[in-house]
């Protein structure tokens, strides 16, 4: 006898449980909501939240972007992509502005997302305060009465160590004024995209089973000190080495030969929009050259 | 006219278990020193009442499983209390039974009024924060958000507790016993709360180092006048520390009164014994 699959890998209870989730979620942003964490065909710590929080919303008109550190070509991101459009049918894009629904790991695009768009982030670490409290039980208690000092502990030991706040991902962040949330492993540069963000941003750890959100317009502010500011990534100086670009957010690369280090865009569809652009730009002057010969 | 005290404690009582008919009575004689047999229920603290007063040291004496360190955590909220009745007479926690308060109350209470140290550092301090974290913990649960200001508030206190401030970025689990009951002295003292609280801070320590803690909560007394209640089982330490002092014997108050007084004019039959096996 012949299954037929159901639509996008779930069955309906599954993804009814997983919706449940997302609107408390929305409801109370920067809550983490437990949820169920089905199996799912990729190992805990892949990816599975944020491949949950795809399969529990994407509608069969969606168009999907799967991006795994900036690279739309990753392996993951490739593998996650297939298997939604192997259960799902819907058509998957490398331009930001094109796609409905994006789901990504450790970034956020460079494009900037609109009302009409979903970001899914993957979570390793749900919790922000894990590391100075081991039990669920009270960091739970914590969240509930406020208590963040542990949070900004750890700002503080970085600073009294290194002499700067040192977080290179996932640098805490108060989320309307209540929450203190972990933003996933996104570079310090992408917590400002996070604040006031028209796009809906959901974030999903499957392996720690919570689901928790940052609806459209909120208040994100990254945690700091009144004399030891927060400061993004600094990239002043230095360019894409393909594009040109000078506001995005670079990796550092090293020339076999001469050792040097050179930059490059790390969200590569935006650099290649970028080129993409330019490159027409410069056969429109071409042509315009030819004319003037002729 | 008498003094108003800053802390009154009414009846407060800590019970372990389901408690039965035989030991739900006022009068207890059913009991196994604390201990009914019948529900196997311990009767920790025991309707203890006390009040304490500004810049007043007071201390509590009795033998282990007295129900001492039980009754420092229900004052810390570290425990809850069973039944019972704490008004603490200060400002912001006006004549409002905190034992009942909500949890966030409870909280702004402890992170600004009262400052604990404990018997084991393990539970006061993050032995893998550096010593000038784990003191600035406590300024910054209490709203502080300025480093310069907070760093150099930890390394005066460190300084003061005799912790020489080439150690004070140093972890206190590379410290000794002693110099990590100093940093959770300079911990508590932190935001200048009213209230001390001190639970055996001189267990496990040798004699010189002992002294010098002594010496160090004396000073303290003296300089900041805060009142501290100080719990321990060495009649030396009560003697030095307390103006009065409580005894404590399964988990009852069996007698108060003057440190001297209670030293010198015991009572009670277990006090009497328990001072002169002093040797």
């Amino acid at each position: 006898m012949m299954h037929e699959e159901n639509f996008a890998y779930f069955d309906e209870g599954a993804k009814k449980e997983i919706r449940r989730a997302t609107l408390k979620a929305v409801a109370i942003p920067g809550y983490q909501v437990p949820f169920a964490s089905r199996e799912v065909p990729i190992g805990r710590g892949w990816g599975t939240g944020g491949l949950q929080l795809t399969l529990s919303l994407i509608g069969k008109g969606d168009v999907l972007k799967v991006i795994d550190q900036g690279a739309d070509e990753s392996v993951n991101a490739v593998s996650i992509k297939k298997f939604v459009q192997k259960t799902t049918n819907v058509s998957c894009t490398e331009e930001t502005s094109e796609a409905t629904l994006i789901q990504s790991r450790h970034r956020i695009p460079e494009t900037p997302l609109t009302k009409e768009q979903i970001i899914v982030l993957q979570v390793p670490k749900p919790e922000p305060l894990r590391d100075i409290e081991k039990s669920e039980r009270k960091t739970k208690a914590l969240h509930a009465e406020e208590e963040y000092s542990g949070a900004w502990l750890k700002l503080f030991e970085q600073i009294m160590m290194h002499g700067s706040m040192t977080t290179d991902a996932d640098h805490p962040v108060l989320v309307n004024g209540r929450y203190v949330m972990a933003p996933s492993p996104i570079p310090r540069f992408d917590n400002e995209k996070m604040n006031q963000s028209e796009a809906l941003i959901l974030l999903g750890a499957g392996r720690e089973k919570k689901i928790y959100a940052v609806p459209p317009y909120t208040e994100v502010e990254s945690l700091a000190f009144d004399d030891y500011t927060f400061r993004v990534e600094d990239f002043s100086g230095k360019s894409c080495h393909l594009c040109g670009s000078t506001n995005t957010f670079l990796d550092e690369l090293i020339e076999e030969e001469t050792k040097k280090p050179y930059y490059q865009c790390n969200d590569t569809s935006y650099c290649i929009s970028l080129l993409n652009e330019q490159e027409q730009i410069d056969t429109i002057a071409e042509k315009k050259k030819v004319l003037k010969h002729v | 006219m008498f003094e108003e005290p800053l802390l009154q404690v009414r009846n407060l009582s800590k019970i372990y278990g389901p408690t039965c008919p035989k030991c739900r009575t006022s009068e207890k004689e059913a009991l196994i020193k604390n201990y009914c047999a019948s529900c196997r229920t311990v009767h920790a603290c025991r309707d203890i009442s006390f009040d304490l007063f500004e810049g007043e040291i007071l201390g509590i004496v009795g033998e282990s499983g007295s129900g001492k360190s039980t009754l420092m955590q229900c004052l810390y909220f570290d425990q809850e209390a069973t039944t019972g009745e704490m008004i603490l007479h200060h400002p912001e926690g006006r004549d409002e039974n905190l034992l009942l308060a909500s949890a966030r109350k409870k909280r702004f209470i402890r992170n600004h009024k009262f400052g604990m140290v404990y018997q084991n550092p393990m539970y006061g301090l993050k032995m893998d924060y550096s010593a000038i974290s784990n003191v600035a913990e406590k300024m910054i649960a209490a709203g502080n958000r300025n480093v310069k200001e907070m760093e150099a508030k930890g390394n005066e206190l460190l300084q003061k507790v005799n912790i020489p401030s080439f150690r004070a970025k140093d972890a206190p689990k590379q410290f000794s016993g002693g110099m990590q009951q100093r940093v959770q002295i300079a911990k508590a003292l932190s935001n200048h709360p009213p209230i001390l609280f001190l639970d055996e801070i001189t267990t496990g320590l040798d004699l010189s180092v002992q002294a010098n803690v002594l010496d160090l909560m004396k000073d303290i007394q003296v300089e900041f006048g805060v009142s501290m209640i100080v719990v321990s089982h060495d009649l030396a330490v009560i003697r030095m520390l307390a103006d009065r002092t409580l005894v404590m014997l399964d988990g009852k108050v069996i007698e108060e009164g003057l440190t001297d007084q209670i030293l010198e004019d015991p009572q009670h039959a277990y006090t009497q014994q328990l001072v002169y096996s002093l040797i």
